[in-house]
């Protein structure tokens, strides 16, 4: 049995045993729907187009956080690496970034911009940076000597040694920094708008909460799950395949 | 009395092994100190060594660990600025970036993993004002000459440690340099290999008529490949001795059957021994 094969096998036991148990009443509906429920509510939701609206807005927000954070965060990075002293003036704030309780800014980006995409969209791009920074610092960091004075032995100039040797050279952990930086992100845009948003799949989700409408509020949460285990297990694998290509595995 | 094989060169054929007398590459006065660590002091690492290479010949470089070998070989292909004396090549003062026509391949692997082997060997090339046709043929001829041919399409990943590096060897090769440096390009190789690495290097060298500079720690290597093989000291590296090797030019490594060879290696080793041991010494007491 391949790897693969058993964790597809853990997980069809672990949603096979949440059906039953809600099934046989061991779990009570109020606390959690049975799976098959929450996928019917889900097919239900989509199908109708009522929660269209909320998707996009929150995919909208999600996709700019993360392009944010990416795009500054690579920025920063590869500046930070090229700036030694810069590095370690900030080293023990990038150490420590995830210690802050970034969210203690949210009152305050509403209070500047208001309650609109604004302010999700900047908390989501603070949550996603530093895992960019961090990830861009480590791959250039781990750059093997070899190829940086190989490209020097071809005469290339600084910067074509940068994008022709350097950057590739980093590929694999870039790749890692835009997957934790999806995960971050997204983690941020649903939880700014589960606490103070009028849209949006995190406003749905809560407003779900408080109606007690759990078949609608996991649906929700079922299309999250889904939608970010994707995309990050897409990422995961092409990562690990850079992985192997780069012979670091 | 020790048969010849058949293929090994007799000694009435050992002729024109050593280049011509032109000079190709000139260290003068070279010397290299690195600047202190936290609480040490500076360390003077290398020289002031003099060498003069002809061009075309094989030159091997040989000498104990951390003698400076490789800070020689950074300063002559222009990586490292010496800190007294100068190199010259081709008549032009090497001034702290590679020169054109220099060529060098490096101990560790510096194929680039993300890039296939064609793609890896045409690198270099790419960025040369050279038409594609001209590129295409050039790539082909040196995957072929290294019989790499059948793996144009993998990544290095998917190759051994030994086709990795005859990868880096033909970029380097594409661009005909004129002086090829080998900072131990076989060094993470076993025996064999190495050795059949070395016949793959002769022949290169032959078909190239580039100027080599070869370092190694294998005393055998230094014997077999080289026309003339230079001993270093302990740190500070100073060049001791060069020994003429008299091989043919189309010599293979069947030649370690010669008796010649194992006089040469005996000859190497007893320049070698006591430096050696010094750099034991030196190692012994930074511990």
């Amino acid at each position: 049995m391949t790897l693969t094969a058993k964790r597809f096998a853990v997980l069809v036991l672990a949603v096979g045993s949440l059906e039953v148990l809600c099934r046989i009443g061991w779990i009570d509906r109020h606390t959690i729907v049975a799976p098959s429920e929450m996928a019917v509510r889900l097919w239900q939701l989509l199908a109708s187009g009522s929660a269209n609206d909320d998707i996009l807005y929150t995919l909208g927000n999600a996709v700019a956080a993360i392009g944010l954070s990416i795009i500054i965060g690579f920025a920063a990075g590869a500046a930070i690496h090229a700036l030694p002293r810069l590095r370690s003036i900030l080293d023990p704030l990038l150490a420590s970034y995830y210690a802050v309780p970034i969210f203690v800014f949210y009152p305050l980006l509403i209070v500047l911009f208001g309650i609109n995409s604004i302010p999700l969209i900047i908390i989501g791009a603070m949550f996603g940076v530093v895992a960019m920074i961090v990830n861009t610092l480590t791959g250039l960091d781990r750059v093997p000597r070899a190829l940086t004075k190989s490209a020097r032995l071809l005469r290339l100039g600084r910067l074509q040694e940068l994008y022709l040797v350097s950057l590739p050279a980093a590929g694999p952990h870039f790749v890692t920094g835009i997957k934790f930086s999806i995960i971050y992100s997204v983690i941020a845009v649903i939880a700014g708008e589960f606490i103070l948003s009028a849209r949006g799949i995190g406003f749905r989700v809560a407003f779900a909460y408080n109606s007690f409408d759990g078949r609608t509020m996991y649906a929700l949460l079922l299309l999250l799950l889904a939608t970010v285990s994707v995309v990050t297990l897409s990422l995961h694998a092409w990562e690990k395949s850079l992985h192997r290509r780069w012979g670091r595995e | 009395m020790t048969q010849r094989p058949a293929t090994v060169p007799l000694a009435s054929e050992k002729r024109g092994g050593t280049g011509t007398a032109e000079q190709h590459v000139k260290v003068e006065q070279v010397v290299k100190r690195f600047a202190p660590l936290a609480g040490g002091s500076e360390v003077h690492a290398l020289g002031p060594v003099d060498l003069d290479l002809r061009r075309g010949e094989f030159f091997a470089l040989v000498g104990p660990s951390g003698c400076g070998k490789s800070t020689l070989l950074d300063i002559i292909a222009g990586l490292t600025r010496p800190t007294a004396g100068e190199v010259t090549f081709e008549g032009r003062k090497v001034l702290g970036e590679p020169p054109e026509g220099l060529g060098m391949v490096l101990q560790e692997d510096a194929s680039y993993p993300w890039l296939s082997v064609w793609d890896n060997v045409a690198f270099g090339l790419r960025r040369k004002s050279v038409s594609k046709q001209e590129l295409v043929r050039r790539v082909d001829a040196a995957l072929a000459f290294l019989d790499l041919n059948d793996f144009a399409r993998a990544y290095p990943a998917q190759l051994s440690g030994g086709m990795r590096q005859r990868v880096c060897i033909g970029r380097t090769l594409v661009l005909r340099p004129r002086l090829i440096l080998l900072d131990e390009p076989f060094g993470a190789l076993d025996q064999q290999t190495r050795l059949l690495m070395g016949d793959e290097l002769l022949r290169l060298w032959r078909e190239t008529d580039a100027t080599v500079l070869l370092i190694t720690h294998s005393l055998d290597e230094a014997a077999v490949l080289a026309d003339r093989v230079a001993v270093m000291s302990a740190r500070p590296g100073r060049l001791i001795d060069i020994i003429e090797t008299g091989w043919a030019r189309d010599r293979t490594s069947e030649i370690v059957a010669d008796p010649e060879f194992g006089r040469i290696t005996a000859q190497l080793w007893s320049r070698l021994r006591s430096e050696s041991l010094r750099a034991r010494e030196q190692a012994e007491r930074k511990r």
